[in-house]
């Protein structure tokens, strides 16, 4: 990673943290609604491990806290913004919402709600991939709390039976919902519970893109060489509670309080201060410059976007003129 | 036009689909080395090898959303799930991802998936093997559902259900797939909507599925021959979307009707096709629409429960007479 790389992955990372706020704002301004699930704090894990990868090219699928995967994967902000506001120019059109973004133009196949659907799609992808002799892979990320679903199990058994090229991230922040990993999780070291299916498997620092980034390198070049499947476990912290309706009451503040002292950006930013490559003046210009078009571009968009059409209620539902379906008596 | 068992139908579907198209694969347990528990794929394995024809481990629902994902990409993976009771465990994955991928990602995503299981009632084999739950899987928006009731309709209908790019879930039967009958010789697409006339009538219509419009055919015979009842028999091979027109139609002709299904009457088939009946042609019936169903328990081991836990042609015939006042 070299110095042009790491500024441009700081500017990436801190347009997520003020893309996310600012999806908190409009929550509580009621313009969002539904179930909103940010991502402060866990920023160098997407970032980190799609740097490694392919964006645009190599299938991602997430779980429902999905804006900064499908951004890093090209999704245009002003469509997932658009999205969030139920908007017809949302990159759904209005009928997935935030834990629905989907950008499968740039191979950002989908978050899904359900804790675990992901995983046997990946493997899915992965198939498919190994079919049609691509060197693509598909990577999976979801929460550590995800692993104690039966697809967990599933998927990675048939992974590794069939060598397929699918990477599973699990992005360890430590909590489901409100439940700590150690009330929840007999073995909570994620990456050994892989070992059961003979998966190389590695846990590192999820708050330091570097180390993430690096932990990524192996692990794609792993999968890609078609190897088979590959673990990584990246150890990080979500700020904010669960999703909007979550007070965050379960933690104690001394551990926020530690947490916060390893972020993402700032480990990062004040690297590149102490290295000489950037000012703090610098970045606080990058700050404004970010939040004026997050506002300005973004917000603005979404706002003045139409609403879907509620003619078009059942558009989607089933496949258009599909002529296998001939309706009627015969 | 030759005689073909159904299971032969639909493998011979499978066959043909495969050779068409090198992304059409299958999967399910069993369904490869050792051809399929009910031979639905016999043969293939070797045809197609195992990267194409895949034995899966016993788990239903991680390998149901191994297809989904592979359908993302293009590949057509027909899935067996070896009985409808087991494919319960893979309703997260069909209902959650691939009936509901399209919508929820405004028209970008599609999951061509065709997922094939026997249902119904067999010799015996206890609550756990003898469910009938087509009327869960034709309650959810984004899902196709088509039930063959003969070789012809399983060797079309499988065959359109791998090129149509919505999910389909094909109910076949467990008593079935040994039952002859004629299928085309040439290449043949049956539609994944509508209804068939399966015998002309003209005073009440008997509406049946799958095995059960085999019922209704023995219950026409008898009706018209030791009642002078003339019974029209329709054939619903696509429980949903449901044929509303051929629905109206048939009663609009004979103006009265028996829905006979296999299974427990709740939310079922039966009060699925009275509620169209009462919402196309409530004006049109000369007599409130009827029921034949199972009765409301968890399918006995012993024989004659079992038996007198599922409707009879006699039940039928029984419910037509009481309908005439005969
Ligand atoms: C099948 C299922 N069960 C329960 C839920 C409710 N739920 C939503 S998120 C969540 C916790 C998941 O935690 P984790 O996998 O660690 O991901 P994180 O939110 O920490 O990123 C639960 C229980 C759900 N969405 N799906």
């Amino acid at each position: 990673m070299n110095v042009a790389d790491k500024k441009r992955l700081l500017r990436e990372m801190l347009f997520a943290r003020r893309f996310e706020e600012r999806c908190y704002e409009a929550y509580v301004e009621r313009k969002i609604g539904g179930f909103l699930h940010l991502y402060p704090g866990q920023e160098a894990c997407a970032f980190g491990v799609m740097e490694a990868a392919r964006p645009g090219r190599d299938y991602v699928i997430t779980g429902y806290r999905d804006h900064v995967h499908a951004i890093k994967c090209g999704a245009d902000p002003k469509a997932v913004m658009a999205e969030l506001f139920a908007k017809e120019t949302g990159c759904s059109r209005g009928r997935g919402g935030s834990m629905h973004i989907f950008d499968v133009e740039h191979r950002f196949m989908g978050g899904y709600a359900l804790v675990g659907g992901p995983f046997p799609l990946a493997a899915g992808m992965a198939k498919a991939i190994k079919m049609k002799g691509d060197d693509d892979i598909a990577i999976c990320f979801l929460g550590d709390a995800a692993n104690n679903q039966g697809t967990f199990h599933e998927s990675l058994n048939m992974a590794a039976l069939w060598d397929l090229p699918v990477l599973y991230v699990c992005e360890n922040n430590l909590y489901g919902i409100g439940t700590r990993i150690d009330r929840s999780t007999a073995v909570v070291e994620q990456y050994k519970r892989v070992d059961a299916y003979g998966i190389p498997s590695a846990q590192v620092d999820g708050q330091d893109i570097e180390v993430v980034f690096k932990a990524a390198q192996k692990a794609v070049k792993h999968v890609r060489s078609g190897k088979g499947p590959y673990f990584l476990e990246l150890l990080t912290y979500r700020y904010r509670g669960h999703s909007m309706s979550d007070s965050n009451a379960y933690r104690s503040k001394d551990e926020e309080k530690m947490w916060s002292k390893r972020d993402p950006i700032i480990m990062l930013r004040d690297r590149l201060i102490e290295a000489g490559e950037i000012t703090k003046d610098d970045y606080k210009a990058m700050d404004t410059e970010i939040l004026d078009q997050i506002e300005d571009e973004i917000i603005a968009h979404a706002e003045s976007s139409p609403e879907p059409k509620v003619q078009e209620l059942e558009k989607y539902t089933l496949a258009e003129n599909d002529p296998w379906v001939r309706g009627g008596r015969n | 036009m030759a005689e073909l068992m159904y299971w032969e139908a639909i493998r011979r579907a499978h066959d043909e689909e495969m050779a068409n198209d090198p992304l059409v694969i299958c999967m399910g347990e069993d369904i490869g080395m050792a051809g399929g528990t009910y031979k639905a794929t016999q043969g293939l394995y070797d045809k197609y090898g195992a990267e194409r024809v895949i034995d899966t481990p016993i788990s239903e629902n991680g390998y149901t959303g191994l297809g989904i994902g592979a359908s993302f990409l293009g590949v057509r993976p027909i899935i067996e799930i070896m009985s409808v009771n087991f494919a319960w465990l893979a309703l997260d994955q069909l209902f959650n991802s691939a009936a509901k991928v399209r919508y929820m990602s405004g028209g970008q995503l599609e999951a061509p998936v065709v997922v094939r299981s026997p249902g119904g009632t067999a010799h015996q084999l206890g609550a756990q093997h003898s469910a009938r739950m087509e009327k869960v899987f034709m309650g959810i928006a984004g899902l196709r559902v088509v039930t063959p009731s003969n070789p012809r309709q399983a060797y079309g209908l499988l065959k359109s259900a791998v090129r149509c790019n919505d999910p389909v879930y094909i109910n076949e039967h467990e008593l079935m797939y040994n039952l002859k009958g004629e299928v085309p010789d040439e290449e043949y697409f049956h539609p994944l909507e509508g209804s068939e006339v399966a015998r002309e009538g003209k005073d009440v219509t008997l509406f049946g599925y799958n095995i059960s419009v085999h019922w209704c055919l023995q219950a026409a015979e008898t009706l018209s021959k030791q009642h002078g009842i003339e019974a029209e028999v329709v054939d619903l091979y696509a429980l949903s979307p449901l044929d509303r027109a051929g629905i109206r139609a048939s009663v609009g002709k004979t103006h009265r009707a028996v829905i006979v299904e296999e299974a427990e009457a709740p939310v079922g088939v039966g009060s699925e096709v009275m509620a169209i009946i009462n919402e196309e042609c409530f004006f049109e019936l000369d007599a409130a629409p009827v029921r034949v169903s199972a009765a409301n328990v968890p399918i006995p081991y012993n024989h004659t429960l079992e038996r007198a836990a599922i409707p009879k042609v006699d039940d039928v015939v029984a419910a037509v007479r009481k309908m005439f006042g005969k």
